[in-house]
């Protein structure tokens, strides 16, 4: 009996910087009813909400979610941007920037309260979405995102990988 | 002697970002920062000038996880500045939300994040379908998941910043085969929770130590009203629990830390279960017998045993008010603008969380104060992270060591959306 070739994983990562992690909640959800298929067609490079080996290296779609709020976040998600062939930007936060980037609207008064905090820990002067940092691939937006949005962006990226177009 | 810095610059399989530094000089632990590395979002200055009726929405999105939670503190904040009184029904209603995030959060926690230490393994994906009992906790993780989504779906119209509660309210009331089929899943799962708990009573992992529990106590394990009191026999009310707490600025962190009289105390399911297990629901008191006799508990890692129990509460309580209470339209109870201070207090999965707000005459923002569970069991992670280092030397390889504390960490659930998975350790040894 010939041996059964494995089939390729699509290698993804989950990241997430300035944000209520909302939308990893909302991916833990979908997981609900579909961890047994992304099991054989997703392999989890790096997603810390659900493992602790994570790799930064060359993967098929990045998934991003938060908007940009210091210069570490800027360099990593470059990084993310030179290792993934596809970069999906998730939820509002990363597609706009907001409500993450409502400190870019405070009037003097509130800002004068943060800026102490916004030197302390090196942050940007303004908070940035994704696209302001690195090109988008792929946009699904929402506060936060919609699951079926979602499922329908993931299962077009699956089939362009499994016709050799990723 | 050993002399070395640990870090771990992002802990892993917890909500959000954390990071840890460990300084030990001749055999001594002498600095632990458990640092939550999240950017601010700023969230007390944003809803300064906001109209009352704008801040729950806003708040809920302070966390993803815990979203409901915030939206329902931030509620009760705004109804007592307006005068408002909610109806019972409204009341009921919020309770099944509190049910459905309780269910949902905690099963999220104690399979994906927690489970995979017990069985070794990674992530809890990996868990092995060919074996049978990984098989079955597979399948049973993402029933009761999926149940409490259920559930939060059908009440407040989502798990994550759900739209129908509202101040005054619900916009939007569940219909009888919603109603139905609720049940059934919840009756399904049963079985599965019951599982989950034994394992958690039979983990091997303790970490005993003393410490000072704070939880409100309510009539009904409803997390949602109640007194607030602690393990030393303390009692608070709900407007009054500020006055107790004194705020401790870390500045290694993105976060604020609190103390209880000058001393750490922990917040969560364990203080729960400690100050208020007879208040369970008689049906899981029934099946659960002598478990709960292991409540009062000092050791940390009965967090998660607690945290499963309630699973099972939140349960039982669900399907007996979704099989006796009949649920119809009603209007949202309005309220009238005026200068006052509105506290909301509420027990959120990882503990106790508060709200205020004081409003202009106007019905805008004057400021605000959020205080979160997590922010509360900071100092007492870190004490226990002194001790569990310093226990563990010098006989313990370095990887053991930091893998020892991130699962202690886990036990606490905080959250940070990120921190219990370490992206990296760092070692420098000197």
């Amino acid at each position: 009996m010939a041996e059964q070739t494995p089939v390729k994983k699509i290698r993804v990562g989950w990241f997430s910087f300035s944000c209520c992690e909302d939308n990893t909640i909302v991916m833990t959800e979908v997981l609900n009813d579909h961890w047994q298929e992304w099991r054989k067609l997703l392999d989890f490079c790096h997603a810390r909400v659900l493992k602790s080996a994570n790799t930064l290296e060359e993967m098929d779609v990045a998934f991003v979610e938060g908007a940009i709020a210091s210069d570490k976040q800027v360099r990593e998600l470059k990084e993310i941007r030179r290792l993934a062939k596809k970069l999906v930007a998730v939820g509002a936060c990363a597609v706009m920037g907001m409500p993450s980037a409502q400190r870019n609207y405070f009037n003097e008064h509130q800002r004068k309260q943060i800026e102490f905090l916004l030197a302390r820990f090196s942050a940007l002067p303004k908070v940035l979405k994704v696209a302001e940092v690195v090109p988008v691939d792929v946009e699904i937006p929402g506060c936060p995102m919609d699951p079926h949005d979602f499922l329908s962006k993931v299962n077009a990226l699956v089939k362009d990988f499994q016709e050799g177009k990723l | 002697m050993h002399t070395f810095d640990l870090t771990l610059d992002r802990v892993t399989k917890i909500e959000g970002s954390a990071a840890l530094e460990v300084k030990v000089k001749a055999g001594k632990v002498e600095e632990v920062h458990f640092r939550t590395t999240d950017y601010k979002r700023f969230y007390t200055q944003a809803m300064q000038g906001k109209p009352v009726i704008a801040l729950p929405q806003l708040l809920a999105r302070i966390c993803g996880t815990c979203s409901n939670a915030h939206l329902l503190c931030s509620i009760e904040a705004s109804e007592r500045a307006l005068g408002i009184t909610p109806t019972p029904q409204t009341l009921l209603l919020r309770t099944l939300t509190m049910y459905g995030l309780m269910i949902r959060d905690h099963a999220l926690h104690l399979y994906l994040f927690s489970m995979p230490d017990l069985f070794g393994k990674d992530a809890f994906l990996d868990f092995d379908e060919n074996d049978p009992v990984q098989h079955q906790l597979l399948h049973d993780a993402f029933e009761i998941k999926a149940a409490g989504n259920f559930l939060a779906m059908l009440v407040a119209g989502r798990s994550v910043h759900a739209p129908y509660p509202m101040i005054g309210g619900f916009s939007h009331f569940p219909e009888e085969a919603g109603i139905r089929e609720a049940r059934a899943k919840l009756e399904a799962i049963r079985p599965a929770v019951i599982r989950l708990i034994k394992i958690y009573e039979e983990a091997p992992f303790h970490f005993d130590r003393r410490t000072n529990f704070m939880a409100m106590v309510p009539v009904r394990y409803g997390f949602l009203n109640g007194k607030i009191c602690d393990s030393k026999g303390c009692m608070i009310e709900e407007e009054s629990l500020r006055d107790h707490l004194e705020h401790v600025v870390l500045p290694y962190s993105q976060a604020s830390a609190y103390k209880h009289e000058g001393e750490a105390y922990m917040v969560g399911s364990l203080a729960r279960m400690n100050l208020a297990k007879d208040k369970l629901h008689p049906r899981t008191k029934e099946t659960l017998g002598k478990t709960l006799d292991l409540f009062p508990s000092t050791d940390i890692y009965r967090n998660n045993l607690a945290q499963a129990v309630e699973i099972l509460h939140s349960l039982d309580d669900a399907v007996e008010i979704l099989s006796t209470q009949n649920f119809s339209p009603e209007p949202i109870v309005k309220g009238t603008p005026r200068e006052a201070v509105g506290i909301g207090v509420i027990e959120a999965p990882r503990g106790t969380l508060y709200h205020k707000y004081h409003l202009h005459p106007d019905g805008n923002v004057i400021e605000g104060e959020i205080v979160v569970p997590t922010g509360q069991n900071q100092i007492n992670i870190e004490e226990d992270i002194y001790r569990l280092v310093q226990d563990l030397l010098p006989d313990t390889p370095k990887e053991k060591i930091a893998f020892e504390i991130e699962k202690l960490i886990r036990a606490y659930d905080p959250c940070m959306s990120c921190a219990a998975h370490f992206l990296k350790v760092d070692w420098q040894e000197s």
